[in-house]
């Protein structure tokens, strides 16, 4: 679960997002930031499979991508588990945080 | 890479061994801080550990606070102590649960006899211990003797990703050497609880630890006069990408990499099953939680962080490691050791696994850390509730 692989990296360069779980919707930008309309170079971790997708917003190093649109309450999932909850629809490619996603918790 | 089998360590007299070789001088309470700090002024190679508690304390709160000041005696970090409280009673108690240990401690009380009597006294015995530890060597003990425990801090997702997979994956080659570990934070565990509890050895380690947690939590919703959102997380952590409890708690987790817990302790509890990983009930406030596992008797400790937290502690080396690019550019002095390849893809886990071993046992063998040279020494006491 959420664990990097340890197999032999090939291609090193051009990761622009790290997706933990196959499961998840949601990616980490890695690099220091991605701009509107980029075309981003995704891995994802489990299976160390790569995916593209085309950015809505600027999104700074270590903020999270939508990999797919979202509605108000659906669940937010990252290392293939429960983050939270959409409070404000967000569509793919737009920046998740705060202002669109809470905790179910506190 | 093949894991060094020794380290160069201090043994001491109940046969632990230490990676400092440090006389501490513990004030009882917080009255005491003033000839603590006086007495290590005085005389070199001691430190003074002050803090602000140990005043009308009762119950469960009072019996922490002497599990933390016996605790932090006992480590094997400490070659001997020096305790002074305002009265002699408690004083008392403290140093006769360090002196289980075999090593030197004394103890002195204020009270009738007032501060600077006390301070030229307590020198002259500070003098005596301070020249006794220099001789002191370092000799090569079994890797078995480290004892880790870890804690991150200014998470942010980059925590998650890369410098808590790396310590998870250093626990998973150290575990089956005999090494002792131990992960705490328990409110920064919530939303991961559930798949925590499985990581239990035993269902008696699974009930322990829902017990323990659902305590904490229920503490947390009777105090929280919010959503917690200006405190768990951290603006540090959104500023870092971290939205919520629950994602700040999966990544927190990556630290314990595939280990399994076999016993749950009390805050600033001595581990007693044997090697293996535990978990501490603990703060996720780090000053409070790395002296909570300092005086579990840990006596090396790695410490993840994102944006950038700088804590040390003064008698258990803390070892910082970043997968922050701009963390470990901006803040280079406060970080040991720099994974941020790992983003870049530049490095895998294992090989950051093995990047962080050489720096433990390096730091296990006397080099300092960037909080030790910076002069990071954060001793903040536990405190459950108000004082009687």
């Amino acid at each position: 679960m959420g664990r990097i692989s340890n197999k032999e990296i090939v291609t090193m360069a051009g990761t622009d997002i790290i997706i933990h779980d196959e499961k998840d919707n949601v990616g980490v930008v890695v690099i220091e930031k991605i701009t509107p309309k980029q075309d981003c170079d995704c891995w994802i971790m489990e299976n160390d499979k790569s995916v593209k997708i085309q950015s809505m917003d600027e999104i700074p190093l270590g903020h999270k991508i939508a990999m797919t649109d979202l509605n108000e309450g659906d669940t937010i999932l990252k290392y293939g588990h429960d983050i939270g909850k959409v409070v404000k629809s967000i569509k793919k490619g737009e920046h998740v945080h705060v202002h669109n996603v809470k905790t179910k918790k506190w | 890479m093949e894991i060094p089998k020794t380290f160069l360590g201090y043994k001491r007299e109940d046969g632990r061994t230490g990676t400092r070789n440090h006389v501490i001088i513990l004030p009882v309470d917080d009255i005491s801080n003033a000839c603590a700090e006086a007495v290590a002024n005085n005389i070199k190679g001691t430190i003074a550990l002050p803090h602000s508690y140990g005043r009308l304390q009762f119950g469960a709160d009072l019996e922490l606070h002497f599990r933390t000041m016996i605790g932090t005696g006992k480590n094997p970090n400490v070659a001997a102590v020096i305790v002074i409280g305002i009265e002699p009673k408690w004083t008392k108690r403290i140093v006769d649960a360090i002196a289980t240990t075999g090593k030197p401690v004394e103890g002195f009380s204020i009270e009738g006899v007032g501060d600077i009597d006390t301070i030229a006294r307590v020198s002259k015995k500070a003098q005596e211990f301070s020249i006794w530890a220099s001789e002191k060597q370092r000799e090569e003990r079994p890797i078995s003797d480290l004892w880790i425990s870890v804690k991150c801090g200014e998470s942010d997702t980059t925590s998650g990703l890369a410098s808590n997979p790396t310590v998870g994956n250093l626990m998973d080659k150290l575990e089956p050497l005999g090494v002792h570990l131990c992960f705490g934070e328990t409110s920064e565990l919530t939303g991961a609880e559930t798949v925590c509890e499985k990581r239990g050895k035993t269902p008696e380690a699974q009930e322990k630890f829902r017990k323990t947690w659902s305590s904490y939590n229920d503490f947390i919703l009777k105090e929280a006069t919010d959503d917690l959102s200006e405190s768990q997380p951290t603006a540090g952590n959104i500023a870092g990408g971290l939205t919520t409890i629950e994602e700040k708690a999966f990544g927190n987790f990556q630290k314990i990499g595939g280990c399994k817990f076999i016993d749950v302790l009390e805050p600033a509890e001595e581990p007693t099953k044997g090697p293996g990983l535990y978990f501490m009930d603990t703060s996720s406030a780090a000053a409070e939680c790395v002296t909570l596992q300092a005086a579990g008797g840990f006596n090396l400790h790695l410490f993840p962080t994102g944006q950038g937290n700088i804590i040390g502690n003064p008698i258990e080396p803390v070892v910082k490691l970043t997968a922050n690019p701009l963390t470990a550019r901006t803040m280079s002095e406060h970080i040991d050791v720099d994974v941020s390849k790992i983003l870049s893809r530049e490095m895998n886990l294992d090989e950051a696994g093995d990047e962080l071993i050489k720096a433990t046992i390096r730091v296990a063998n006397g080099r300092l850390t960037c909080a030790e040279a910076l002069g990071h020494r954060e001793f903040v006491m536990t405190k459950l509730y108000r004082s009687a």
